[in-house]
């Protein structure tokens, strides 16, 4: 079936393209060139005045995993208030802050979505994180597995192994949990908060491993390097959350040496500890340096105001933040020699100076970093925001009076603690397109995602241009996922079941010995138990493997 | 005539892999590490093959169509039992939102006692690894935890070797309320566990009292339930003066009225305990037969535990009024679709409805159901995947013979189909 998208504005700056008027073509799940001499198009949709993008990536999304799921158990009165009955083609669930599997998936392909990544799979839960997301229809989906806090690796650490054992062990792992990318989640943190430490700086010791922060990174992001694994590590640094963390934050970048590093909602890493309330933006600063240090991505984790439930890998600061808790009942976990959890409900208010100061450090982070290829849309869905709310976070992007008419609402002593009144600038279609699309699928090193040009999957989202960004971004006309229409004026209307995206880097087999022992020894289960098998992904006919590419040769 | 060496299990809710299992044509032999519920479970013969309607037997496409006809024209119908594998579930669900039936977890009145807690405050807790490695106190609540999970003791608390302790027969065992059952608690050089014996209709006073103590309240009685409060007073002090203490309980054998407030305040115990300059954890015991399998399954599908109903097109969570006995014994449900791929011994309750039986092969009926489909054991005749009591870590269950039994999965989806 040849299908031809005609005459719509087509943004993909992957290929350069901002906004000029092209035909696409699709076959065969596939965009292709125009076809050489008559051909006949079994459909073509007329896009006069729409805009064409690929369809929208979500670098940074909680949607599969056991926290996500204690956050669901937690919060069956955020559900009540969002039911979400079945239809012909689609299965009932409930929405709002921590929605169900079906229901995240008909959500974000309805806001022209078609992939999303989950960072922070545990690999003792990387089952679970793949079989939830296995349950997330139309979106492809992947992974980024948690390493820094494992028992394993911090005695890998303290019995001074050279870095090739970890780059085995970091390769294993990411092999055996099906993952695309490594994540570490407040550095040796939560292992220390097992042993009662409640707090840990960067260059502060694990009280029982002698290890501090910065040299799980050296190592961790050393070796995603040298495997070649295309998404930088992916980092959620110390101190989240504590006033004066962008110091933190700074020496981490600095202290990083030029590796590649990702830095996850930095927004929660990026205060001061300025004026009458000891909370103030450090948003500038760290903007500074990230323009500065081309090593360094972030994606923002943004907030927006209202109930949400907040699901990390860090019970040391979540177990902190508990008193924040609103409603008052909150779960931390401690997993398995592994990692651990802390899932606290939020309530984010306008008229918090806290809250209200950390909505303009995001928004402030988002318009002062110069690079839209190194910065990425994201409210660390659901700890800052649900991923609903993205049209209206791009719509505060691109509209500097909407913007500075919201800022004009919030807690006074908060817009005076903010530049983001004098900052005029306001993203253009083509950088959103970068922060969702091109960026995306470059970041995670996704072959033939995020882009329009021939040879792609023809994952495509098309809107009509509205000055209104949150109506247009909230409803696409249409979108097409691997080249089959999911959706239409905002609805699903056909499901299908996307791809898993995994990197398969090597390692030394010899590596496999040690861990049995420690296994048989330390842990609950059998090594060979442990490893996921393709089958678990593949074996009910949903599921399918996408295997990446390295980059170029391991060192 | 093979053996299969490292079979994980879905039977006794703490993830034993270590079984090794003769199998000879469906005939199986646990050969190593068996233990009073793993050995039996895996051993029970297969007897029906053949699905039956109406008590004769019939090719499973006749037997589908039977189940379909049956539920087409119901207005309430309830799934219960509930237990199965991942792909069981997937499939029950399915259906139950095709069909608008309420699912309820054989399980979950036992169960919902941690629901109530966790959904009204939360917890601290722990998993299996953590216990192994760093546990230097347990505190049992309520329940015969060898009775439970008789390789518990071996498996994560006497073992060997240890990341953090010396000597793990050093580790101090506690039993408040229910005495056990045997002396697995004994420690290797026959270090025996302090037994604190109470009432179950007293656990909720004896807890409330060790909270008060744990958070420095004076008591002005000199004993609850029949315990000292000197004695309850000792065991806060080594749970304040522990490094990594865990306080366990099995939900299911706290079978007494707002059992959930007991869950409650041990849980806000284990908080208080953390805010007291150490580390504390609760490990809520569970996971047999499916029943985490099953809640967490719902979970995802619909946001709520797997006592859930579809009726009104959208999934509703009701603890107590979506009980399956309850519904059954008030006459609001008109057909009971029951599902049991572990214990040929869980049968349906006794009903009058329409009642159609995905069972383990070997289940016998007092009253023969409608339609019986005998399926494969997960675990056993196929692959799949179960939560252990953690809910953290799903295990891999391996196909350990030929046996052409249809998984539940298979059967109800061909049932959702056929409607």
């Amino acid at each position: 079936m040849l299908i031809k998208l005609t005459g719509g504005a087509v943004y993909d700056p992957a290929s350069g393209i901002d906004g000029a008027k092209q035909d696409i073509y699709i076959q065969d799940g596939r965009i292709i060139d125009k076809p050489a001499g008559e051909c006949k198009v079994d459909k073509a949709y007329d896009l006069k005045g729409k805009v064409v993008m690929s369809g929208a990536i979500d670098m940074h999304t909680h949607i599969g995993g056991g926290k996500g799921n204690i956050a669901r158990t937690l919060l069956p009165e955020d559900h009540r208030a969002d039911p979400v009955a079945r239809t012909d083609i689609t299965r009932s669930g409930c929405g709002h802050a921590m929605p169900s599997t079906f229901v995240t998936g008909y959500r974000y392909a309805e806001m022209g979505y078609t992939a999303g990544f989950e960072p922070a799979v545990l690999p003792i839960n990387a089952r679970q994180a793949h079989m939830e997301m296995a349950d997330i229809p139309i979106l492809d989906k992947g992974g980024y597995v948690m390493l820094g806090s494992d028992d394993y690796l911090l005695r890998l650490l303290t019995a001074k192994k050279d870095q090739k054992a970890i780059n085995d062990y970091v390769a294993f792992t990411m092999q055996a949990a099906k993952a695309i990318g490594v994540k570490v989640v407040n550095p040796g943190g939560i292992n220390a908060f097992k042993f009662n430490q409640r707090k840990l700086d960067l260059d502060e010791q694990n009280s029982h491993y002698g290890v501090t922060p910065r040299e799980i990174l050296q190592v961790l992001a050393t070796a995603v390097k040298e495997l070649g694994v295309t998404h930088p590590l992916h980092v959620h640094g110390c101190n989240l959350g504590v006033p004066g963390n962008m110091n933190t934050t700074l020496d981490t970048i600095q202290g990083i040496g030029g590796l590649p590093m990702h830095l996850t909602h930095i927004q929660f890493h990026s205060y001061g500890t300025e004026g009458d309330f000891k909370f103030s933006s450090g948003a500038a600063e760290i903007a500074e340096a990230i323009n500065r240090n081309k090593n360094i991505t972030i994606d923002v984790g943004q907030i927006l105001f209202g109930q949400t439930v907040t699901a990390s890998g860090d019970n040391m600061r979540q177990h902190a933040n508990h008193k924040h808790a609103s409603p008052n009942k909150w779960v931390t976990m401690d997993i398995e020699c592994d990692a651990g959890c802390g899932v606290v409900p939020f309530k984010y208010k306008d008229q918090n100076f806290v809250n209200a100061l950390q909505w303009a450090i995001g928004l402030e982070t988002f318009l002062l970093v110069d690079d839209p290829w190194r910065i990425f849309l994201t409210t660390d869905h659901p700890n800052g925001a649900p991923f609903t709310s993205y049209p209206h976070l791009i719509r505060l992007l691109m509209d500097r009076s909407f913007r500075n008419d919201m800022l004009a609402t919030i807690h006074p002593e908060a817009q005076k603690m903010t530049t983001l009144a004098s900052i005029e600038r306001e993203y253009s279609l083509q950088e959103i397109a970068i922060m969702t699309r091109a960026g995306a699928a470059r970041l995670i090193g996704l072959q033939d995602r995020g882009a329009l040009s021939a040879g792609n999957w023809a994952d495509i989202t098309v809107y009509t241009d509205n000055a209104d960004r949150q109506k247009m971004f909230e409803k696409p006309d249409y979108v097409f996922k691997d080249g089959e229409l999911v959706v239409v004026d905002g609805k699903v209307v056909h499901t299908k079941w996307g791809t898993t995206h995994v990197v398969r880097p090597d390692y030394d087999v010899s590596v496999e010995k040690d861990l049995q022992k420690y296994f048989d020894r330390f842990l609950t289960m059998k090594l060979g138990n442990f490893t996921i098998s393709d089958d678990e992904i593949t074996e009910d006919g949903r599921g399918s493997l996408t295997v990446h590419p390295l980059k170029g040769s391991v060192a | 005539m093979a053996e299969i060496t490292e079979v994980p299990s879905p039977f006794c809710g703490i993830g034993t892999d270590d079984l090794t299992i003769q199998v000879d044509g469906v005939l199986l032999k646990m050969v190593k590490n068996g233990c009073a519920v793993n050995t039996p479970a895996f051993e029970q013969a297969i007897t029906d093959t053949r699905p039956r309607v109406d008590g004769k037997a019939v090719s499973l496409d006749v037997a589908v169509a039977k189940a379909a006809a049956l539920l087409k024209n119901t207005n309430q119908p309830v799934i219960g039992g509930c237990a199965t594998d991942v792909n069981g579930m997937r499939a029950l669900l399915a259906l139950a939102d095709r069909s608008g039936a309420v699912v309820d977890n054989m399980n979950f009145t036992g169960a919902r006692n941690n629901f109530l807690a966790l959904q009204d405050s939360g917890w601290m807790n722990t998993t299996l690894a953590e216990v192994k490695n760093r546990c230097d106190l347990l505190l049992v609540i309520g329940t015969d935890l060898e009775g439970f999970s008789p390789r518990f003791f071996e498996r994560y608390l006497w073992n060997e070797a240890s990341m953090f302790l010396d000597d793990t027969g050093k580790r101090e065992v506690i039993y408040l309320g229910k005495a056990p059952s045997g002396n697995a608690s004994t420690s290797p050089n026959g270090h025996k566990a302090q037994v604190f014996e109470c009432a179950n209709q007293d656990l909720p006073d004896v807890v409330a009292v060790l909270r008060a103590l744990v958070k420095g309240h004076p008591i002005r009685v000199d004993s609850v339930g029949g315990i000292a409060v000197a004695d309850l007073q000792s065991i806060a002090d080594k749970l304040l003066a522990a490094s990594y203490s865990v306080v366990t309980w099995a939900a299911g054998a706290l079978d007494y009225s707002q059992a959930e407030l007991t869950v409650q305040t041990i849980s806000e115990m284990v908080k208080d305990i953390n805010n007291r300059n150490t580390r504390c954890s609760g490990l809520p015991l569970g996971g047999k037969e499916g029943d985490q399998t099953a809640n967490q399954v719902c979970g995802w599908t619909t946001g709520y535990p797997a006592r859930t109903r579809f009726s009104s097109g959208f999934p509703e969570y009701d603890p107590y009024l979506n009980d399956a006995n309850f519904l059954l014994s008030n006459g609001e449900a008109d057909a009971l679709v029951w599902v049991q791929a572990f214990n040929a011994d869980a049968v349906p309750p006794s009903t009058n409805l329409p009642t159609i039986v995905v069972g383990r092969s070997g289940m016998t009926f007092a009253k023969e159901p409608d339609v019986f489909f005998p399926v494969g054991t997960p675990g056993i005749d196929h692959t799949g995947h179960a939560y252990r009591m953690d809910n953290v870590v799903a295990i891999r269950l391996k196909k350990l013979r030929d046996s052409g039994l249809p998984s539940t999965a298979d059967v109800l989806n061909a049932i959702e189909q056929a409607l």
